[in-house]
């Protein structure tokens, strides 16, 4: 029975993370070790997102740092003019502004990959399709009614949503998208756009947690030393218990 | 040199009880032999207290208690402050740790009925710290400003407000403002680095004297006072220093193994230690889809969610889970049984302790989840059993067949 208990116990957390439902997300595959997909990442980010987007925890020169770059290429290539590099990546963009221009302030991005998971990024930054109803004419699949506009457009083109409408138990109809068509190029293939979502994605989950890697480095080196400790603190139990009977 | 220290020592004894102390506490502090892998988590409980008051100074230096500053401060320390990432996340899985070793102590007390005469005070005292604690999660949890911290203390400072006539001003009092807010924020800071870590520290002295006046329960329940020796030493026992000091140290590391994994490689753990919704930073306007408390507290906000309400009060509620709580209290007088360890009760005992676990378990799940009907009827049929089980306790040794106890521990 202890050995039922013990097992229930630890079996528990398994069976609640393997729950849960949302909208369908596809893997994102990305790899925190390839720089140079983070320094892609970097430069997408930079160049698409920073003017409305801030990731104001991120500073440029940790940032250089971490994904391979000197202060020089980050200065010459990366840096907003104006900016230093030991500043964080904030936008000039006002916040009150940005509340009317697009009805809620764009989030800062630091931690975003954290609050809504990486697979979720990479599948938003892939699921924008032409929405007429839509303030910007665009909507996106993992989060309708998104206020955002496709600023990746000219890289994927315009995609329409290829839809069917499914009727459940309760005789309810809903209307759930099976895929897409391009309706106007953009100046990637598909391959090339999945590419640099993934860049895009790879480069906000490293600003989500900087010191992911160097955390799970150290991590090995912690727990091999306490593995050790743990032969020494057994012998000198043994040691000591030998005399209790 | 050594002849300086006994000196020394001499001099410090003449003004204050110290060889006193380490012998009435260590060297001479008699513990059961046969003490099994439970009797870890007392000294791992105290290791935690130690790591969360040791990372929560550390990270006091760098935090800011503001409205406007918090969330930014938080990250603050998780990128421009050295070796702050680890402070964090060693403070943020300690409190995870905590009450995961807290449960299993106090399952460990419900298995060898170490609540029983006369160890009822030290049972009350490690209550009232399970209540500290869970005062000082709560309060901690609102600390890092982000959606869950926030909406979550709105939804529990909330259940406050079902208190009948009073209630709107109570939860007003206790937020100090309309809304959470930034004065919220900064009496839950106060009350969470300094108000309840000295109360539970002083409650922590006084289970720990408790414990040394009455002894120690072991898994066969057996007083090892009842059997002395010729030199007035329990037969069945042995020093805790060095004994008990060298085998918690192995506990220790092993502890420590599990609890670095998780701060190394899984600090989030999945969602369960740090919430995702909580990197998004608290928005008044912006209420989550779904709130649920950290997995500790969710056993307890499924038995709230099960009672229904009574003219739209959620009140019953409320009492139900205070219940929940104070009910442990009473357990050294509701439980009759003549017999203290699992091992010599019957086996209606182990079947109904049994299905506690697995009741306390069940409901932690429902508590994180969305309400279902097949949920619902669950938690309730679940708050149901949690009462039926201390009710059961009072009822039991009536017809219970017990095994005879020992008159010497087994081990």
């Amino acid at each position: 029975m202890k050995k039922l208990i013990i097992a229930l116990l630890f079996a528990l957390p398994a069976a609640a993370m393997a729950a849960g439902a949302g909208p369908h997300l596809e893997p994102a595959n990305i790899d925190l070790n390839d720089k140079a997909s983070l320094q892609r990442g970097a430069r997408l980010f930079v160049n698409y997102c920073l003017s409305c987007h801030s990731a104001a925890y991120q500073r440029y020169n940790r940032m250089g740092r971490d994904i391979g770059l000197t202060e020089e290429q980050v200065a010459g290539n990366l840096l907003l003019a104006g900016d230093k590099v030991g500043e964080t990546m904030t936008i000039a963009m006002q916040q009150a502004d940005a509340k009317r221009w697009f009805g809620a302030p764009p989030p800062d991005l630091s931690v975003i990959a954290r609050a809504r998971g990486v697979d979720y990024i990479y599948t938003y930054l892939k699921t924008f399709y032409i929405d007429e109803k839509r303030p910007f004419g665009v909507n996106n699949a993992v989060f309708p009614a998104a206020s955002m506009p496709h600023v990746l457009w000219e890289l994927e083109g315009l995609k329409k949503a290829i839809t069917k409408t499914e009727v459940d138990a309760q005789g309810t109809e809903t209307t759930v998208i099976t895929g897409y068509e391009m309706v106007r190029a953009g100046s990637m293939s598909e391959a090339e756009y999945d590419q640099a979502a993934r860049d895009l994605t790879a480069f906000l989950t490293y600003t989500a947690e900087p010191v992911k890697l160097e955390r799970q480095r150290l991590g090995i080196w912690v727990l091999l030393f306490l593995a050790i400790f743990f032969v020494f603190a057994y012998a000198l139990k043994k040691e000591y218990w030998k005399d209790v009977h | 040199m050594n002849g300086m220290m006994t000196q020394l020592l001499g001099w410090v004894d003449a003004r204050f009880p110290l060889t006193k102390m380490w012998k009435e506490h260590l060297s001479e502090y008699y513990a059961p032999k046969n003490f099994n892998f439970w009797y870890f988590f007392g000294s791992l409980a105290l290791l935690v207290l130690v790591i969360q008051i040791v990372s929560g100074i550390f990270l006091t230096m760098s935090y800011k208690p503001d409205g406007n500053l918090a969330f930014g401060s938080v990250e603050y320390i998780m990128r421009d402050v050295d070796w702050g990432w680890l402070i964090r996340y060693t403070h943020s899985t300690g409190a995870s740790a905590f009450f995961a070793v807290v449960y299993l102590h106090m399952f460990r007390g419900l298995m060898y009925g170490s609540y029983k005469a006369p160890r009822e005070l030290l049972w009350i005292f490690g209550c009232l710290i399970y209540l500290a604690l869970m005062a000082e999660a709560f309060f901690g949890y609102l600390l890092p400003w982000g959606q869950m911290s926030y909406w979550g203390a709105q939804v529990i400072v909330n259940l406050f407000s079902a208190v009948p006539f009073v209630g709107d001003e109570l939860s007003l009092w206790i937020r100090g403002d309309f809304v959470v807010s930034d004065a919220t924020l900064n009496r839950f800071f106060a009350f969470h680095v300094i108000a309840v870590p000295l109360v539970l520290i002083g409650l922590v002295v006084a289970h720990v004297i408790a414990l040394h006046e009455v002894g120690s329960n072991n898994p066969d329940g057996i007083e090892i006072k009842k059997n002395k020796g010729p030199d007035g030493k329990p037969l069945d026992g042995i020093p805790f220093h060095p004994y008990y000091t060298v085998k918690d140290i192995v506990g220790v590391v092993v502890f420590l193994m599990v609890f670095f994994a998780i701060v190394f490689f899984a600090p989030e753990m999945g969602g369960f230690f740090l919430e995702h919704p909580n990197f998004e930073p608290a928005n008044p306007l912006k209420t989550p889809l779904h709130i649920a408390p950290v997995w500790y507290f969710t056993p307890f906000y499924a038995i709230l969610r099960a009672v229904p309400s009574i003219a739209g009060s959620a009140f019953p509620g409320v009492m139900a889970m205070g219940a929940a709580v104070v009910i442990l209290f009473f357990l050294p007088w509701l439980d009759r049984s003549p017999v203290k360890s699992i091992r010599y009760r019957g086996l209606c005992f182990k079947v109904l302790l049994f299905l506690f676990v697995a009741d306390f378990i069940m409901l932690g799940y429902l508590g994180m989840k969305p309400t279902t009907d097949l949920y619902k009827l669950l938690a309730q049929i679940g708050t149901v059993y949690y009462f039926v089980f201390f009710a059961a306790l009072a009822i039991i040794p009536k017809f219970e067949k017990t095994k005879p106890v020992p008159e010497r521990v087994t081990e």
